[in-house]
């Protein structure tokens, strides 16, 4: 398949399934349609990094990072709570399905393969919290010097 | 007036804790809980106060009063719309738009009865999660599995949702949710309807898997709260291994 066709295929499908689960975590209205795009540009930023060669690990972190900045800045658009679009924003990025094969081969009895899935379960989630905090502090400087000046 | 002092404290603290305990119920981040709580004990006069909050209960207390207290957390989840809704009445209330006793009644009432999407649209939101997450999280454009995912997935959603509503015991729900939607997984690529079990399973089981809380719980760890941390961490974990046991049972006899 065209990678511009494919492109096209993840933005529709991460922006449907984002807001999909926005409906079900009872996203206010008003926020459902940017909650969607935080989670397709989140998405998109890890997926364009990843078909690039970069790895998981630094693919989630920079997509942790993207969706972060994403919240501060629709929330500060909305006036509402960051953590409305950072929720709905995780949902392509984590790990829910490797979480599931690793504890479903665990009860299988493959503890190999368990065992490697749940170390990389807790390595790709905590690079998405690190990307989190980075644009956390990155969002503090950014008000900080925006003060001063 | 020494009396009048601590019945305001006390009113104070009374409506600290249900907003803290209303945004811990809809999964709000640590720090945003005992900021909030700490503000509004500040915009009610009371400068000084000190906030305990675990995923459990949360404690309070008033520098120089004689009043601490402590409500516990029985209902937890993911609720943005209580999250929100609290900040704003906060918010309200800091600009002095609402006074104690009314933003008590409004914290109330949003107790009681929240405003939640009508369930045909949560159950199309479970059938879009499980239909296009499928592909996202494969990566193989299997389109012919999209509808038995999406049903699937829609179908354990339901299951889960009313089981939590006649049982105290969240993982019960989540056992049964995808035992459910397993079961009939396995019976739709018998009879045909979708070609990839393994795919169609990912795809159906994410409107119950808490990845989403365990990010939550690394975050909750790195900004510094360990204990709520690990409690999140705990509690994701024992989800993830009632929702495998569901379908492990399934596939050990299938």
């Amino acid at each position: 398949m065209d990678y511009f066709v494919k492109f096209l295929i993840q933005v529709v499908l991460s922006y449907i399934g984002t807001a999909g689960f926005g409906l079900i975590i009872n996203i206010p209205k008003r926020a459902l349609n940017l909650a969607g795009w935080s989670g397709t540009i989140g998405w998109l930023t890890y997926w364009v990094l990843f078909e690039a060669g970069t790895g998981r690990m630094f693919a989630n972190l920079i997509a942790g990072i993207s969706v972060g900045i994403c919240g501060i800045i629709f929330a500060h658009i909305k006036r509402m709570p960051v953590i409305l679009f950072n929720i709905p924003g995780l949902v392509p990025l984590v790990p829910g399905a490797t979480a599931y094969q690793a504890v479903s081969s665990l009860v299988l009895g493959n503890f190999d393969k368990a065992i490697a899935l749940i170390v990389k379960v807790s390595m790709v989630a905590g690079a998405i919290a690190t990307g989190f905090m980075i644009a956390q502090i990155i969002g503090e400087w950014y008000y900080k010097t925006q003060l001063k000046l | 007036m020494e009396e009048d002092k601590r019945e305001d404290a006390t009113e104070v603290i009374d409506t600290c804790l249900l907003a803290g305990r209303l945004m811990i119920e809809g999964g709000s981040e640590m720090y945003r809980v005992e900021d909030t709580v700490k503000r509004i004990a500040y915009n009610s006069g009371q400068k000084n106060s000190a906030a305990f909050t675990t995923l459990t209960g949360v404690m309070m207390s008033i520098k120089g009063q004689p009043v601490t207290q402590f409500g516990s957390v029985n209902h937890r989840g993911i609720d943005m719309e209580k999250v929100d809704r609290v900040n704003t009445l906060s918010r309200r209330y800091g600009n002095k738009e609402l006074t104690l006793s009314q933003l008590k009644d409004e914290l109330d009432k949003l107790d009681k009865n929240l405003p939640t999407y009508p369930m045909w649209m949560q159950l199309l939101g479970a059938f879009l999660v499980s239909a296009t997450m499928m592909i996202i999280f494969t990566q193989q454009y299997d389109w012919f599995d999209i509808p038995l995912a999406g049903v699937t997935g829609t179908i354990g959603y339901l299951v889960a949702f009313y089981v939590t509503r006649t049982t105290s015991i969240r993982f019960i729900s989540d056992f049964l949710g995808s035992f459910i939607l397993g079961a009939l997984a396995i019976l739709g690529v018998r009879l045909g309807l979708g070609h990839n079990l393994n795919s169609i399973l990912i795809g159906a089981v994410m409107p119950l898997v808490p990845g989403v809380a365990i990010t939550n719980a690394l975050r909750d760890l790195l900004a510094g709260h360990l204990l709520s941390g690990l409690e999140r961490a705990l509690e994701a974990g024992m989800s993830a291994c009632a929702i495998s046991v569901g379908i492990a049972v399934l596939f050990r006899y299938f």
